[in-house]
């Protein structure tokens, strides 16, 4: 079940940490060692705030081993407000609401558990905001 | 003197709840099961969707009482999930959680059980913690998602959600605490033994020596020791297994409807054990004024009782609107029947 890849990637799938260029200030999610602008080695670890937008979405009815589980569920690409885009799950949703363009948040949520004696990995999914304050 | 207050004076800094979308109705579960026993103890509760557990949900609540405290995560010294739905048998909840809103590092983290009450015995830790200097900021959280025996009493009412809650000094709080106080006994209304699925309880023995014993002599033993009287409360909020328990134990107590009509949520949501009365009292504290005072009283089978009072400070106005309010999460719902019920809970045998 791979524990010690799925944790090396918990900082990526708890709080969004991607980098930043210290030179030019582009900003990479998955983190990127250089930047792709500048060619600059100089990054530094950056917490993305987890805003975007919904730039396309499909909804799957079959799915990879290990994330049958939740089928059939809305795997989408978010452009975060701070530049990446991201392929996510999107969550809490039916699809036929689902608009392009509409605003969506970073949640927390089970990606997949290995089995009913293995490990249990979270990590990010987005939804729509969440107007409620 | 019974009556727990820590030296230095604190109170509630940031507060957060959740609650999952999908709503089942007691009516369709009485639908399956050809009608229930007594009537139906509540209107619906909320059911987790399939990548929802009490660390997801913990992690929500707590992201929401991080952007009303308006801390660094970093500054929190102990982070606590009381819960009697922990996905891991040996692992903690509470790491995950940590680490999920940058907590993680330099800090106490562990998860307590005490059936329905572990998430104020955590709140009452995490008070001892800060009044004792011994940390600036500590996290307790009560959250569950409850299961139920299809079939029976318990499954009309077994919801889940819950709330998070950071204490820190008392110039820096939303809410300061008075002080608080504890009662806990022996009494075996409710359990589950390892590697039981379901818990067993025993029917009329929950309410009289467990529920109402406790919760009455809690809620009680907090009025005499800080000499208050039911009228000196703004609002009140009980333990909520049911509808009918709590609005019972409040008349025994002398509190109006009124008072506890606004953290009286389990008509909606079901009861969220661990966050019941936690939950209660984010709904009170999203619509409280300065100076309101607010009881809390917990209950746990098992069985004990915590009760505590606080006063509303005028850092909640502009702390309420940092996140979802708790109504928010109760009025966002999407109704499933019991099959899709059945599936979001693990109850279809696979394989
Ligand atoms: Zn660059």
């Amino acid at each position: 079940m791979d524990l010690a890849r799925n944790w090396r990637l918990k900082d990526q799938r708890f709080r969004l940490e991607g980098t930043v260029c210290a030179e030019c200030g582009a900003k990479f999610f998955p983190p990127r060692q250089v930047c792709t602008e500048c060619k600059s080695t100089n990054l530094t670890p950056h917490e993305f705030d987890g805003h975007g937008e919904l730039y396309s979405f499909t909804t799957l009815r079959s799915a990879p081993m290990g994330y049958e589980d939740q089928l059939p569920y809305v795997v989408g690409m978010v452009k975060l407000d701070e530049g990446p885009i991201v392929e996510a799950q999107i969550t809490d949703v039916n699809p036929d609401a689902l608009k392009i363009g509409q605003r969506v948040e970073m949640v927390t949520r089970k990606l997949r558990a290995y089995g009913d004696d293995g490990v249990i990995v979270y990590g990010y999914k987005f939804r729509p905001v969440a107007n409620g304050a | 003197m019974k009556l727990m207050k820590p030296k230095r004076d604190v109170g509630i800094i940031g507060y957060g709840a959740y609650v999952p979308r999908f709503r089942i109705r007691a009516e369709e579960i009485a639908r399956v099961w050809g009608g229930a026993e007594d009537g139906l103890p509540i209107e619906e509760k909320a059911v987790p969707g399939l990548d929802e557990d009490t660390v997801t949900m913990s992690i929500e609540a707590a992201r929401n009482a991080l952007a009303r405290a308006g801390i660094d995560p970093q500054q929190l010294r102990a982070l606590w999930v009381g819960s009697e739905s922990h996905p891991y048998a040996v692992k903690p909840s509470s790491t995950i959680v940590a680490d999920a809103i940058g907590a993680a590092g330099s800090i106490l983290a562990g998860d307590w059980e005490f059936a329905c009450k572990a998430g104020t015995e955590a709140l009452q830790a995490a008070i001892g913690l800060v009044g004792s200097e011994m940390a600036e900021y500590a996290m307790a959280i009560g959250m569950d998602t409850a299961q139920g025996r299809p079939h029976d009493a318990l499954e009309y009412t077994a919801g889940a959600g819950g709330a998070a809650y950071i204490v820190g000094p008392a110039e820096n709080a939303l809410a300061i605490l008075e002080g608080s106080y504890s009662y806990v006994t022996d009494t075996p209304d409710f359990f589950r033994r390892e590697h039981q699925h379901y818990p067993q309880h025993g029917n009329r023995f929950t309410g009289e020596p467990a529920y109402f014993d406790h919760t009455l002599r809690g809620a009680q033993g907090l009025l005499d020791e800080l000499g208050y009287k039911p009228s000196d409360f703004a609002y009140a909020i009980f333990h909520q297994p049911n509808v009918k328990f709590p609005q019972t134990a409040a008349k025994k107590l002398g509190f109006k409807p009124e008072q506890i009509a606004p953290g009286l949520l389990t008509n909606k949501i079901g009861n969220t054990y661990s966050g019941a009365a936690m939950i209660g009292a984010t709904a009170v504290l999203d619509i409280a004024k300065p100076g309101d005072r607010i009881l809390m009283c917990s209950f746990g089978s098992g069985a004990g009782s915590d009760a505590f009072s606080f006063v509303v400070t005028e850092k909640i106005r502009e702390r309420v609107a940092k996140a979802a309010k708790t109504m928010w999460y109760v009025s966002r719902r999407e109704v499933i029947d019991y099959a899709l019920y059945a599936r979001y809970r693990g109850k279809l045998v696979m394989n």
